[in-house]
């Protein structure tokens, strides 16, 4: 309501301000977004449809939706019990795991890329065991799962627990006091009270797990038809110059994200609102 | 359901929120916690409804131990402070909550539903969402949800502190009708002497996480056992002073007091109402200032050698006959409490 109440006439200055950040924003953001929207669509769309459904590309993409899916999946049912963790309960090194926590967001993936490698790669340090049991991780779909686990392990979390420390906890106890159990508490309570956050966070992976490429293009060598995903997918369509391929693929992608973007703002206010 | 604390005390951090407490709540009794802010009082009904654990001590209802029972094991309705209704259900669905987890029918459910929100004079409402009643409205969802599934014990933490004045009042009455059709044993937290005297059996004073005093309205406004609630319960003069022949001298004015030897340092609490002043020109005090408050009229005197003196009468009193502002008054001190000076 008051959102809409708020539009007042600026000052030239003002408006100077306000016309260089869409300037910058159109420069940045949009420019290369029309640009790839355009150029792609200049292949024609005939070409378009026939590149995406090119096997490698198709497997590309199926490939990056698994490994999203399960990346959600994990996210969701660690993110919602480690935000409840860290903020229903006080015990001695909270504050180190909370700052682990952000650990992926400050890490390059190329370096999260190397370090699974180290760990899984030939010769690492779990490479005996893993082949004995027949396990590939590196060079195999498991290590570009893992590798995405990793990079969007806090979006879910965060989300969470920032809505968690919102709500406080005396709901939680009305339900207690009422003779609820912890798991109904859970189930009738908190979880629907964190609903567009855990929403929130579970668009913000997808999207990331989407987007991932340097991660799994270090741990997965972007194999066609086996750990080629669908960012990979345009960087290998590069190399070999087949333009249309490439821009279809990455034209999909904006497509997605944009999508995602819609749903991320939708989310946003619901959790503002809390309703 | 009778309830029994013994020994309770609880720290936060370092701070002793509760400081070894006894107490007992006769079954059906509605019992007022009342004190300042911070004392202590929502702490021990937390203990109580188990929501926080005690340091030390014991909670037992009807004679067994509760210690170790989880809160939703315990058949305690607890009402909190800022309603904590869920706000993502109707208030229906809020009401029906305690019943549902207990997996009643949805019939029962309904039937008890209709019964209550008929009973808080909120028919009508079952279908609005928290967000959408007033303060008021909430308080009562908040207290129907608590009663739904028939607790033995309803605990109020500061039911009326959220709600204006004339709310506050009209909730009041309403408690206390509502205790006396349903007789479930319950305890209130409040800091308002009023609310706890109008409305409880039985008030028990709580102050710096001790029980200064339990007993009826009556006996802690006519025998304060201690002098924090001599100085907290009601409007009254504080003197401090020292015993000599039986009797503490506050300036020219003499207060007589019994059973501390001489030379004691005392403090003396005297109401409002244990006074009388008459017009007498060879007086111990000088009328400073007279205050009309609605039906009663407020006295302020000024001692010879000593501090002001308050005092208040009906404002038709023949107590008031020729007293006005500069004249001089005797003052009769009906009764005054004496308790031994702490420092």
């Amino acid at each position: 309501m008051a959102r809409r109440a708020r539009t007042r006439q600026l000052t030239g200055a003002q408006r100077l301000i306000v016309l260089l950040v869409f300037a910058y924003l159109g420069l940045i953001l949009v420019l290369p977004l029309g640009a790839l929207a355009l150029h792609a669509l200049a292949q024609g769309p005939g070409t378009l449809l026939l590149t995406l459904t090119e096997p490698a590309a198709r497997q590309g993409l199926l490939l990056t939706l698994f490994v999203a899916i399960i990346c959600v999946a994990a996210n969701g049912l660690f993110g919602v019990a480690g935000a409840l963790v860290l903020t229903r309960h006080r015990f001695l090194g909270r504050r180190v795991l909370d700052a682990l926590v952000d650990l992926p967001l400050a890490v390059s993936p190329v370096m999260t890329g190397l370090a699974f490698l180290l760990i899984f790669g030939r010769g690492g340090w779990l490479d005996g065991p893993l082949d004995l049991l027949g396990l590939q991780v590196t060079f195999a779909v498991p290590g570009l799962v893992l590798a995405t686990l990793f990079v969007t392990f806090p979006f879910t979390l965060r989300e969470v627990a920032y809505v968690l420390e919102e709500l406080g906890t005396s709901e939680e106890q009305a339900a207690m006091t009422l003779g609820a159990s912890p798991w109904q508490t859970f189930w009738l309570v908190t979880l629907p009270n964190i609903r567009f956050g855990l929403g929130y966070g579970i668009v913000l992976t997808l999207a990331r797990a989407l987007g991932e490429f340097g991660a799994v293009l270090v741990v997965g060598g972007a194999i066609s038809g086996r750990t080629q995903t669908a960012t990979t997918f345009i960087y290998n369509a590069l190399e070999e110059r087949r333009e249309a391929a490439a821009y279809g693929m990455a034209l999909l992608l904006a497509v997605i994200s944009v999508a995602l973007l819609v749903a991320i703002e939708w989310l946003k206010r619901r959790r503002e609102r809390g309703q | 359901m009778g309830i029994r604390v013994a020994g309770l005390t609880k720290h936060f951090g370092d701070f002793l929120a509760v400081d070894d407490v006894s107490l007992t709540v006769e079954s059906g009794e509605l019992v007022a916690f009342l004190g300042p802010s911070g004392g202590g009082k929502s702490t021990i009904l937390r203990i109580i409804a188990g929501l926080e654990t005690a340091d030390a001590g014991t909670v037992a209802f009807n004679g067994q131990p509760a210690d170790h029972l989880h809160p939703s094991a315990r058949g305690v309705g607890f009402v909190f402070q800022h309603y904590a209704l869920f706000r993502h259900m109707t208030v229906a669905a809020n009401i029906a909550f305690g019943l549902r987890v207990q997996g009643a029918s949805r019939r029962r459910q309904a039937e008890r539903v209709a019964e209550l929100l008929a009973l808080m004079g909120l028919a009508g409402l079952g279908h609005r969402y928290p967000s959408q009643l007033s303060g008021g409205q909430r308080q009562r969802v908040a207290l129907a949800r608590a009663l739904a599934p028939e607790p033995k014990v309803l605990l109020l933490d500061e039911p009326f502190g959220a709600v204006d004045a004339k709310v506050r009042e009209e909730l009041r009455h309403w408690l206390r009708k509502l205790h006396d059709e349903v007789h479930v044993t319950s305890i209130f937290v409040t800091h308002d002497q009023e609310e706890a005297f109008s409305v409880a059996d039985q008030v028990m004073v709580i102050h710096r996480g001790r029980l200064e005093q339990a007993g009826t309205p009556d006996e802690i406004l006519d025998h304060p056992r201690t002098e924090f609630v001599a100085r907290f319960i009601g409007e009254a003069n504080v003197f401090e002073t020292r015993v000599q022949g039986g009797a503490g001298q506050v300036g020219a004015l003499r207060i007589p007091v019994e059973g501390i030897a001489d030379g004691t340092p005392v403090c003396l609490v005297v109401r409002f109402y244990d006074l009388k002043f008459w017009r007498d020109d060879q007086g111990c005090a000088r009328v400073v200032r007279m205050t009309t408050l609605g039906d009663r009229v407020k006295v302020e005197a000024q001692i010879d050698g000593a501090g002001r003196i308050f005092s208040q009468f009906p404002r038709r009193s023949s107590l008031l006959h020729g007293i006005a502002p500069g004249c001089r008054i005797h003052i009769e001190v009906t009764l005054a409490r004496a308790y031994a000076a702490t420092k």
